[in-house]
């Protein structure tokens, strides 16, 4: 295929993936505005305000970063594992296979689908934060690289949870059983600072905890670790999972007989 | 001579240890219509989901025109339209997306696209359900939409693995007409299907394959000379109270009192109806009792099960 024509199918599976989340909205973009709104609420205002400082910061303003980055990693990694299991799971998938689309495309196409429902998430949130507390940006660049990079390992994540997958009960084992108790327990709420010296040791060993720092230190400037340490560790954790998945996709896992 | 698809020696094993080909050969020259038949689980599938990317092979090699799957998929894949068995589109997108989409798969500019899809849905009856979501479609609507959305990229070669399953008669008819202008017009065609009446009215070469293997790989007309005796059902215009004596023909009457005679290949009709003139045996209708393509593959199929000592149940 030409550079032209990849192009076209790059976009045809990104415009595609976007049709697909928007078409739904209320199952993929109102859910967690809700959430996040009541989060805001109970944790921010009502209990956070008996809460004190943390960080340096109001409780309030503390836990935005987290709960954004939650949010984006939630979304990212749904929409994919979502999208390419019911793509598998309905044989529509066999319309990418016979085509000349190359598998780097294919995955690029999902990632990017994935990270547009993250991301707009992300935005979502971050707006619906702003009725709550005041959000200063402390170092652009890193928010922006931070969350862009986060949502793109876990839509890769997605990606391959769902070429794994053999029926509807292994698509929402991982979300709920792994990446939900490693988010809660990655610094959203807190800081680690407040755990006894074995759980923090036991916290650096999350990778979300890195993520969710280093927003935080975009946004706030504080962060439980160092931030271009967390920034090396979601490059190496793409560099892995993309390596995972093309060799996944080249050997047709679950897609090819 | 171009072909539009050329097998060699391809095989298929399965996880399993199930070997579903073992090392077929196959070769259909550009503007064919082409049949590839054999009773359920012979590998005809398997064949066509190798051709197709979706059946990752054991051994041997496929090209399409000319191009390599292994060396030049990418090349191969761009000739290749696929019409598959079953139906395999988003059950919640719309017609027109679905088309629209799968141009974009071939690197096709939405504009393009559209124009493409517009072209093949109203050749196919659909683009008044062009707004429609896929699962809103009757079962022949399904049907032509997967054939509409395998020709958006106007690919030289077609293949349909049962294309008129649980298709009505009327709609298989026009179905058949449409992909006999689209040979016509270049496309090179593969089918697979169950009706043996399609593969004789469509097909110009044939190949028969079973548990594995092709055993037969020729033209229809030749496989067709190959019939020694052919069964024609008479229908007379008064009831026959006994079965007439008609020499150098076997004749019974059949449940529905009508005339059933065998002619043997070379035997020719003229006599047959010199005979009934001569018993003042008036006809009013003719047709042959089975599909004769049919015969020859029940035969040629049971045959080999003998051969190779399988249990051949042959279910056409």
């Amino acid at each position: 295929m030409t550079p032209l024509a990849l192009w076209t199918a790059f976009q045809t599976i990104v415009l595609r993936e976007i049709r697909r989340f928007t078409r739904i909205w209320p199952q993929t973009l109102l859910p967690p505005a809700v959430t996040m709104t009541l989060y805001f609420i109970i944790f921010g205002s009502l209990i956070g305000s008996r809460i004190g400082d943390m960080g340096g910061f109001d409780y309030m303003q503390f836990i935005v970063p987290g709960l954004i980055m939650m949010a984006v990693i939630t979304n990212s990694y749904s929409n994919v594992v979502s999208s390419f299991f019911s793509m598998k799971f309905q044989r529509s998938i066999e319309e990418l296979l016979v085509s000349p689309v190359p598998n780097w495309t294919i995955l690029a196409g999902y990632v990017v689908g994935g990270m547009a429902r993250g991301l707009m998430i992300g935005l979502i949130v971050t707006l619906l934060s702003l009725a709550f507390t005041r959000l200063s940006i402390h170092n652009l660049p890193m928010v922006v690289v931070t969350v862009f990079l986060t949502s793109a390992l876990f839509s890769l994540g997605g990606f391959i949870n769902a070429m794994l997958a053999t029926k509807f009960d292994d698509v929402s084992i991982v979300p709920t059983f792994v990446l939900t108790p490693l988010t809660y327990l990655g610094g959203v709420f807190y800081s680690i600072d407040l755990l006894p010296d074995v759980w923090q040791g036991v916290s650096l060993a999350n990778p979300i905890l890195y993520m969710v720092n280093g927003f935080r230190y975009g946004i706030l400037g504080v962060s439980d670790v160092n931030p271009f340490v967390s920034l090396g560790m979601i490059v190496i954790f793409i560099v892995l999972l993309t390596a995972i998945a093309l060799r996944m996709l080249a050997r047709g896992k679950g897609i090819r007989h | 001579m171009t072909y539009a698809l050329e097998i060699e020696g391809l095989e298929k094993r399965y996880g399993d240890g199930f070997q579903a080909l073992k090392g077929i050969d196959l070769h259909v020259r550009e503007g064919d219509f082409f049949a590839l038949l054999g009773p359920n689980g012979a590998g005809k599938s398997t064949t066509l989901g190798i051709v197709s990317s979706l059946v990752n092979k054991s051994g041997g090699t496929v090209r399409v025109f000319g191009n390599d799957i292994d060396t030049n998929l990418s090349a191969a894949k761009l000739n290749l339209g696929v019409v598959p068995q079953e139906f395999n589109f988003n059950q919640f997108e719309k017609v027109f997306d679905i088309v629209t989409t799968q141009a974009g798969y071939y690197g096709i500019p939405l504009k393009q696209a559209r124009v493409s899809a517009e072209k093949y849905l109203k050749k196919l009856g659909l683009w008044d359900k062009r707004d429609t979501p896929s699962r809103m479609l009757s079962g022949g609507m399904k049907r032509r939409l997967m054939i509409a959305r395998a020709l958006v990229h106007e690919p030289r070669l077609l293949i349909l693995d049962e294309p008129t399953a649980g298709v009505d008669i009327e709609l298989r008819r026009s179905m058949w007409q449409f992909l006999e202008e689209i040979n016509r017009n270049g496309t090179t065609i593969i089918l697979t299907t169950h009706y043996l009446e399609e593969a004789e009215a469509l097909c110009r070469n044939i190949a028969i394959i079973d548990h594995g293997e092709i055993i037969r790989h020729t033209s229809k007309r030749e496989l067709l000379q190959q019939l020694s005796v052919e069964t024609f059902v008479l229908d007379t215009e008064t009831p026959l109270e006994s079965v007439p004596e008609l020499p150098g023909f076997q004749c019974v009457i059949n449940g529905d009192g009508a005339l059933e005679v065998d002619v043997a290949k070379g035997q020719g009709l003229n006599a047959l109806f010199v005979e009934l003139e001569g018993k003042g045996i008036k006809v009013i209708s003719m047709r042959t009792k089975a599909n004769r393509l049919e015969e020859l593959f029940v035969r040629m199929v049971e045959d080999n099960a003998r051969v190779s000592g399988a249990t051949g149940e042959v279910r056409v």
